[in-house]
């Protein structure tokens, strides 16, 4: 045993030095994927010269900082889903930043009023609608309740952020009875229990499960310019996007965004970084590249996605969005969503 | 005596405890130092959970009463009895054909029914899901037979279901149970066995009557642990959409926002695990079997040779259970990883790699150490509350990783920022995060995870030496340590390179604590893998994936020549 210990403690104690960042570098607490923040992040540091350290985490993000309190080395926190901004502020992790560029880039409606976090893209929750099998024409979100569709609809789990964000607005536009009411009628006329992704949603469509899925925009564009997996193009191939609207208003839409953290180390970096992604040339990275709504006014999004059509976004809160998360999440238990149609 | 929950034959192996006089208080104390510490630490973030889950008010429960429990206990007791099934009847037939008979390709079966133990349960469910989804190889193949064409044209049973979890799960972790009903079918039940055939019995009639009634204990404990690693899972069961309680936990906190209620579940869990090990330790509370003398252990009675087409099912019957638990996730990423060999040359694979061999060689090394200073003051002190400590040490094992992780996060970043104050107040240096801001946060997860692991597989080494071994060498002069690094630890090796196998291959593929406690710049295989396939391109992992597996195997590779070498080893 003591053989292999020395040698292990040594290189340990390198991968922990290692590990350390050092004073030029933003540190980035994120719960997007390291790959589709990577052009952003690499264009910063082209132009800036500002190294960023990227920390990825799936849960618990805002009790890492909460925990490490003061010596935490977060400065930035990116995530997607309005809740989990919101989150962030209510549990204190974050601070208000006041910074005019960033204000003049991100319109009011996609930032949150004192400055604790702030929308960068949007993505629309839209039907994939079977080229085959579902007529061309509208479709709203009311309608997926519509007897007509029975046994014809899959959508992944009703517990995720994205569903969950969706049936927030829905209780945002309609209350809480009506809302109920309609995602009884979604779970009847589900085909089968939500589950997988978004793209499985494709998936099952293309496969001839079901005729009409519930899906984010840029999953769209992933899976038709994938070149690497080609059965995926066939997924996009056989779908159309369909833009749902709720009477009144438009297609629901959610944010991805940051937030500058509590106790930033490198906080003058750090509001660099958060000015940078609101800019010009951040917001045109990511439409091209990730196929996601720039949220900067008059900027259009990629050929591939204004190839779906025109979207509408639809104009309730954001703050009101992630306000009914909980309301939103106790209805899908009660409802039974995720049990699938037939209990 | 200990946790009952170990990859052991302990039960079956272990010596009548001899009542020796009381070692003298300083021993006792150095014994029960170590011990002490141990427990403390594993006790720490578990005493953490229940801090914050009384700190929260009860506001959570009429919800979950009504709707979310009830579905989720139902579900969670339905997936842990058809695992427990499963993996019970594919364990014990597959060590009963391994040990008993003679067929085609034994000997490489023998170590090949391990393979699936490289694989983590949440990436042979994307494996599963695939494989046998509408448009996977045996749907398809089902539809070129019968020409059908769409999924209303014929039923075909959802992977995505409890039942579906239910596969997933005993096709992955069987070889629990495998590794230790093949121990005690080698070491206790094959003399009994070749007394009894002598005697006219039937083999059929041997293995129900003698093997599995003798080996029922060492089962047990392959299911108990198969059980707590059916319950800590999250992965396979949140993408075959099966809503367990470990789900509900992570929806109360996620979803509901209420971390409290949260802990209050896990709480809740912990309970019902308590009462599982209860069980566990009910089932083999008459096992005090003598261990067989290591002559009758090295005698090799002849196995029964199976002829023609009966050697042939014999093959089949143990292929098949490898084929699932590792064929099938072998090849779905295999099939991705080779249109991604470019990734090969990534520099993040490499240090991911790097940081995996490193965290685990530590675990094992922190485990192993951790696992002999308890079996070792257990067996000197002999009192109720040394062994009632070393039970709560093996308790990390019970809880699901990220709330374990949660826990520990809150203990060490306290400790940590109580440290930088002292010092910033003491000399003006900030000291930082030392603990929860580098990789010692990883490994100190992991071995409060996985020290059960280990802390069983040495305590059944130690109790098969023969008891007056440390006394005759204390009796000849040597000292209390002495006597255990010259005498003791040499004829442990066996026991404890298989421990500290065990805890190399779970470290590798432990995803949800490391990717919570993890310091920046530290990937591992399975968080690398894990930040593609969270994106839903499961593809762009696929080559991370197979690394994990290939890098369990080698330790899984040790660990069967060291079961084909070595009749007496511990597993």
């Amino acid at each position: 045993m003591t053989s292999i210990l020395r040698p292990t403690i040594a290189a340990l104690a390198i991968a922990l030095v290692s590990g350390a960042a050092s004073a030029q570098t933003v540190n980035i607490y994120s719960y997007r994927q390291p790959d589709l923040i990577k052009p952003v992040l690499d264009a910063f540091t082209a132009e800036t010269g500002i190294k960023t350290e990227v920390l990825f985490l799936d849960k618990g993000l805002e009790e890492r900082i909460a925990a490490e309190g003061a010596n935490s080395p977060a400065d930035v926190i990116l995530t997607v889903d309005i809740a989990r901004l919101t989150k962030a502020k209510d549990a204190g992790v974050t601070q208000a930043l006041d910074d005019a560029t960033v204000n003049a880039n991100i319109p009011a409606e996609y930032r949150d009023p004192q400055g604790h976090w702030f929308g960068l893209t949007k993505r629309g929750r839209v039907i994939y609608a079977s080229k085959e099998r579902v007529a061309e024409g509208p479709i709203s979100y009311a309608d997926l309740a519509d007897p007509k569709y029975k046994g014809k609809i899959c959508m992944r789990s009703g517990q995720h952020d994205y569903n969950l964000a969706l049936i927030s607005a829905a209780i945002g536009h309609w209350g809480e009875a009506k809302t109920e009411e309609w995602l009884k009628g979604v779970k009847a006329n589900l085909a089968r229990k939500p589950d997988g992704g978004d793209r499985d949603q494709a998936k099952a469509i293309a496969a001839g499960e079901c005729d009409i899925g519930i899906g984010n925009t840029y999953y769209v564009g992933l899976m038709m310019t994938n070149d690497k997996d080609p059965e995926q193009k066939e997924w996009a191939n056989a779908i159309r996007v369909v833009f749902p609207t709720f009477e009144n208003g438009g297609t629901h839409v959610n944010v991805s965004g940051a937030a500058l953290a509590k106790n930033a180390p490198h906080r003058d970096d750090a509001v660099k970084l958060i000015e940078f992604l609101s800019s010009h040339k951040a917001q045109q990275i990511y439409a091209e590249q990730v196929f996601e709504y720039p949220v900067e006014p008059g900027l259009a999004p990629s050929e591939v996605v204004k190839s779906f059509g025109e979207l509408k976004s639809d104009t309730l809160p954001l703050a009101d969005i992630a306000k009914n998360r909980k309301a939103a999440s106790e209805m899908v238990d009660r409802v039974g969503l995720d049990d699938g149609p037939a209990s | 005596m200990g946790p009952a929950f170990a990859v052991s034959a302990s039960p079956m192996t272990a010596a009548p405890l001899r009542r020796v006089a009381p070692a003298h208080a300083r021993g006792q104390w150095l014994a029960l130092t170590p011990l002490s510490i141990a427990t403390a630490v594993v006790a720490a973030p578990i005493l953490a959970l229940v801090v914050i889950a009384l700190s929260g008010s009860t506001g959570d429960w009429p919800h979950l009463m009504a709707n979310v429990l009830p579905g989720a206990l139902r579900t969670t007791a339905l997936l842990l009895l058809l695992v427990a099934a499963g993996t019970a009847s594919m364990g014990v037939v597959t060590a009963w054909l391994v040990v008993g008979f003679d067929f085609p390709l034994r000997r490489t079966m023998s170590w090949a029914a391990i393979l699936p133990f490289a694989v983590p349960p949440y990436l042979a469910a994307y494996a599963f899901a695939d494989f046998f989804h509408f448009s996977g190889p045996v749907q398809s193949l089902i539809r070129d037979i019968f020409g059908f064409t769409r999924p209303s044209d014929y039923w075909f049973p959802d992977i995505r279901s409890t039942g579906g979890a239910a596969v997933v799960m005993t096709a992955v972790l069987y070889p629990y149970v495998y590794l230790t009903a093949r121990v005690v079918f080698i070491m206790q039940g094959r003399n009994i066995a070749d007394a009894a055939r002598t005697l006219g019995a039937s083999p059929w009639r041997v293995f129900t009557r003698i093997l599995l009634p003798v080996a029922r204990p060492a089962i047990a404990v392959g299911v108990t642990l198969v059980l707590m690693e059916t319950l800590n899972d999250i992965g396979a069961s949140e993408y075959l959409g099966v809503r367990t309680l470990t789900f509900s936990v992570y929806s109360t906190w996620l979803n509901r926002g209420s971390l409290q209620g949260a802990a209050q579940i896990a709480t809740l869990m912990l309970a019902l695990v308590f009462m599982l090990l209860a069980a566990e330790q009910w089932a083999r509370r008459n096992q005090r079997f003598h261990a067989a003398r290591s002559s009758q252990v090295a005698a090799r009675p002849p196995r029964q040779k199976l002829r023609g087409w009966r050697g042939w099912l014999a093959l089949i019957a143990i292929t098949l259970p490898v084929l699932a638990g590792f064929g099938i996730p072998a090849l779905f990423f295999l099939r991705y990883a080779l249109r991604r060999l470019e990734y090969l040359l990534d520099p993040a694979l490499a240090s991911a790699f790097l940081h995996s061999v490193l965290a685990a060689s530590a675990t094992a090394v922190v485990t192993v150490a951790t696992a002999l200073a308890i079996v070792y003051a257990v067996r000197m002190v002999r009192s109720r509350p040394a062994a009632m400590l070393a039970r709560i040490a093996g308790l990390g094992y019970a809880l699901p990783g990220s709330i374990l992780a949660l826990g520990l996060l809150f203990v060490l970043a306290r400790i940590d920022n109580g440290v930088d104050q002292i010092a910033r107040s003491l000399f003006g240096v900030s000291t930082g995060l030392l603990l929860s801001g580098t990789a010692a946060a990883v490994i100190l997860a992991c071995s409060i995870r996985f020290l059960t692991l280990a802390e069983g597989s040495i305590r059944a080494g130690l109790d098969k030496l023969p008891p007056h071994l440390h006394e005759a060498a204390r009796s000849l002069g040597r000292t209390r340590l002495g006597s255990a690094r010259s005498v003791v630890l040499p004829l442990m090796r066996p026991a404890i390179s298989a421990a500290a196998i065990l805890v190399f291959v779970d470290t590798v593929k432990e995803l949800s604590a490391t990717i919570l406690l993890r310091p920046f710049g530290f990937n591992t295989l399975a968080t690398y893998t894990y930040e593609n396939a969270s994106r839903g391109v499961i593809e762009d992992g696929a080559l991370a994936a197979l690394i994990i597996i290939a890098t369990a195997l080698v330790p899984v590779a040790l660990l069967s020549r060291a079961l084909i070498g070595d009749r007496d080893a511990q597993l």
